[in-house]
């Protein structure tokens, strides 16, 4: 049996470990761009604080969707009940394929969310009373982020193992 | 829950009476001042901008005095001061204090004279600070800096460039013309960047010295001082401190003035309010003997009024019904569950005239959505116990604020049902405890079904609320069309879109694609299939030929519907749109189970349980704060892009009544 056949559940783990590590690079990178912005608006108007904090963390959201879906296909692959599964290497493919939509979708829109958040946040900065409009903005681009945050929950728990 | 219907209300009263009309209206707070732009003979408009600035003057004056308080003497306040609202005052007491109101203002004058004081005599004491400064260097010299020197001889002051040693200095002398062995060299100080000298020699040779030192870079000091260099650090460093000793005095002064504070903010709203009237005074038409008030009032209010002013005072009062081309203010009226969600809809912007008030309709939904995104009981008792605490302590807290607490406490309500048919308290905590503390198996059993179980089945059912959403929005445009008597576009923008939808969605059901996805194959009768064919072949046709219809040309015209058609697809995203509902709701509970599971890493025992709450503790709050703006946003966004996008405009504007325009305390009206 060669070392290839045994290579199921590092192809599982890698996928894991993709989503988690992607989507949270880019909530990583959204939520400092955000930073940068709300740090200005506040030393201007420290009473701006609030509004400013929920804006920066609304690219947070990625970082937290790719943690999901690496939590569940470790506990698909039964890495955290002890016990790890067999998987042959389709499968583990299988599942890291399915985690690829959320770490990547998340990488890329965490970073356009983090910076239309920034420019959300200049709207907070003129017109404070305009949040609920702003808010919307960095909203429409989570959109995308959970549309793949759904397909990879659906394709790891429809994968059999 | 509608927009409540607005009148013109004209008011021509007697000149004798205009303050006291102008205050009634003021305190009732029900009218938005409108006037009527007609230049009519004999009517002229007061001149009271001069007034208004000086009493805008007075205000802000009370202002600064107040931000100064604030700074020396802070008030002390408690987490959610922003809840509690403005102070109520009684009338009787607030007319004793605006009696003394020169008195107060004096005070105020006072507060901000001696911060200009303090201000003052801090950049006096950084100046001496600065003096003492460039003193340090010469403190060793034991004679005054500007000494000359004795009867025969003159001494003279400077620095060199940094490391320059004796030798070199005496040196550099010899250089010069005066080449003498006269000179008396003393280096006081020296550092990196200067050496600091004091040079003696013979009256006679000083020119000469002084020539030869410059050619090294030898200046004076830039200050010199009349006496010895630490004797006058000593005189400054007494008068730094004599400084600061008076600045606490005044610090003092303003601390005690801390107890006006209150009286303070009472006279900033009171002349506030007389600003804001004299603004309104400044537009009224008036005559020799009379001036006409004119402004929008709502119809309900205008009999209280007519009432108050009507009965006390010569006066017509003239009540007229809107005139087409007038834009009025808009007022939104709900029960009191409903009213909660107005902030929402004010966020996105108030109906326009003769459009339809959506927040009935939306509170329902809101709330609904809104738990079903954060589906988690445990979560949702929380939201809803903290908000209807914050609500019973500070019943006094602003009215947009009041509604947006109790909007999060419908919120919360929901949320415990949803949790409750899903089976989320804390996510799954209750099995993680009994399994982890005491070896037990339980768990408490959905009322419904377990979404992370079966997503398939709660996506669908998430699609399936979105589209009836979707629906309601159409039926709401279909609604308002038929008010406004446009039967042909009822029909065609509405009628025929449901009609064309329903035929699609009872094609799709048999099919194999939503078999795969529901994993239940549905069939229906022979008749239904062919019924659905039929409906969506009519309302297709119906819509390639009649959504263009504004145009003349037929070939614009069927490219206009096949266009129409073609927004099938907006169709199709809204409605995937609302997979949101099932994503976020799964994120709550997964994430909580991690949380769980994180705190049961520890095991059982004491140790165990410690670790376990701390973890429990934090990682639930932040997955419950984390949550509840997701679900706040995202509902928000599915009101506002897919429900508003099907039939709502707003752009209305909100309705500015003018009142006591205070910003610290509310005064309570004598009944």
């Amino acid at each position: 049996m060669s070392i290839w056949d045994n290579l199921g559940l590092v192809y599982a783990l890698l996928g894991a470990a993709a989503a988690v590590f992607l989507a949270g690079a880019g909530s990583a990178l959204g939520v400092g761009i955000a930073g940068q912005a709300a740090s200005g608006v506040v030393t201007e108007d420290p009473s701006k604080f609030a509004k400013v904090l929920v804006m920066q963390l609304l690219p947070g959201t990625q970082g937290i969707y790719g943690l999901l879906v690496g939590f569940i296909t470790l506990s698909k692959i039964g890495l955290l009940g002890g016990g790890a599964a067999e998987l042959t290497p389709q499968t583990g493919l299988l599942i890291l394929a399915a985690c690829l939509p959320v770490g990547i979708v998340g990488l890329i829109s965490g970073k356009s969310q983090g910076q239309c958040s920034a420019a959300a946040i200049g709207i907070i900065a003129k017109k404070p009373d305009q949040f609920g409009k702003a808010m919307l903005f960095p909203a429409m681009v989570e959109t995308y982020a959970i549309l793949s945050l759904l397909i990879s929950i659906l394709a790891v728990t429809a994968i059999q193992v | 829950m509608a927009v409540l219907q607005m009148q013109r209300i004209s008011i021509c009263a007697l000149k004798k009476d205009r303050k006291a009309i102008l205050e009634k209206i003021q305190s009732m707070g029900i009218m938005e001042m409108s006037q009527v732009a007609e230049d009519e003979d004999g009517f002229e408009k007061m001149d009271t901008i001069s007034a208004r600035q000086s009493f805008e003057k007075k205000a802000s004056l009370s202002e600064s005095a107040l931000d100064i308080l604030d700074a020396y003497a802070p008030e002390k306040k408690s987490m959610f001061a922003s809840l509690e609202g403005k102070k109520l005052v009684e009338s009787d007491q607030f007319a004793k204090i605006t009696a003394k109101k020169e008195e107060i203002l004096e005070k105020a004058e006072r507060i901000v004279a001696c911060n200009k004081e303090i201000a003052e005599h801090k950049a006096e004491s950084a100046k001496l600070e600065n003096q003492i400064e460039a003193l340090v260097p010469w403190l060793s010299l034991d004679v005054p800096m500007n000494c000359k020197g004795t009867g025969k001889t003159a001494m003279l002051l400077g620095t060199m460039p940094g490391e320059t040693t004796l030798e070199s200095v005496y040196e550099q002398i010899q250089t010069g013309e005066a080449q003498t062995d006269a000179v008396d060299v003393e280096i006081i100080n020296s550092d990196q960047d200067a050496t600091y000298l004091a040079v003696l020699c013979l009256k006679a040779d000083a020119g000469a010295v002084e020539e030869a030192l410059r050619a090294a870079g030898f200046a004076k000091p830039s200050q010199t001082v009349h006496a010895v260099p630490a004797k006058e650090t000593a005189e400054l460093k007494t008068k730094i401190e004599q400084l600061n000793k008076k600045i606490e005095e005044i610090e003092e002064e303003i601390k005690g003035c801390a107890k006006f504070r209150e009286e303070l903010k009472v006279i900033g709203d009171y002349y506030r309010m007389r600003a804001k009237k004299y603004e309104i005074l400044g537009t009224l038409p008036q005559s020799q003997r009379t001036f006409v008030i004119s402004g929008y009032i709502p119809k309900k209010a205008a009999g209280a009024v007519e009432k108050a002013i009507g009965e006390h005072y010569d006066c017509v009062i003239d009540i007229d019904e809107l005139k087409e081309d007038e834009e009025p203010p808009t007022v939104l009226q709900n029960n009191a569950f409903s009213s909660s969600v107005e902030g929402v809809l004010e966020a996105y912007g108030l109906p326009h005239k003769g459009e339809f008030d959506p927040t009935t309709i939306m509170s329902f939904f809101y709330v609904f959505f809104f738990g079903m995104m954060l589906s988690d009981a445990a979560y949702g008792a929380i939201v809803a116990i903290a908000c209807f605490v914050v609500l019973k302590k500070y019943p006094r807290m602003s009215a947009s604020m009041h509604k947006s607490i109790k909007l999060f406490m419908f919120c919360g309500l929901s949320t415990i049902v949803w949790g409750i048919l899903f089976s989320g308290y804390f996510g799954d905590a209750v099995d993680v405890i009994g399994r982890t503390f005491f070896g037990v198996e339980v768990s408490v059993p959905p009322l419904w079904f377990a979404p992370l179980n079966d997503p398939m089945k709660l996506l669908i059912y998430s699609m399936a609320f979105g589209l009836v959403h979707l629906f309601v929005g159409l039926g709401i445009k279909g609604y308002m069309q038929i008010k406004d008597k446009q039967y042909l576009d009822f029909f065609c923008d509405v009628v025929l879109w449901f009609i064309f939808l329903i035929g699609l969605i009872m094609m799709l059901i048999p099919s194999d694609i939503f078999a795969s996805i529901a994993q239940v194959k549905i069939v229906f009768p022979p008749v239904l299939n062919t019924l659905a064919k039929a409906l969506s072949i009519i309302g297709a046709v119906g819509l390639l030929l009649m959504s263009g219809r504004s145009s003349k040309n037929p070939v614009l015209r069927l490219a206009l519907g096949a266009y129409d058609i073609y927004n099938i697809t907006g169709w199709l995203s809204d409605v995937l749109s609302y997979s949101r509902l099932l994503a976020l709701g799964l994120a709550t509970g997964v994430i909580a189970s991690v949380v769980n599971q994180m705190g049961s890493m520890l095991g059982g025992g004491i140790v165990g349980a410690i670790g376990f709450a701390i973890i429990f503790v934090i990682g639930h709050a932040m997955n419950l704060s984390i949550n509840l703006l997701g679900a706040y946003v995202h509902t928000n966004r599915l009101q506002f892009v897919e429900f508003f996008g099907k039939f709502y405009e707003g752009g209305g504007r909100p309705f500015e009544p003018f009142e006591t325009d205070t910003k610290y305390v509310d005064i309570k009206e004598e009944r």
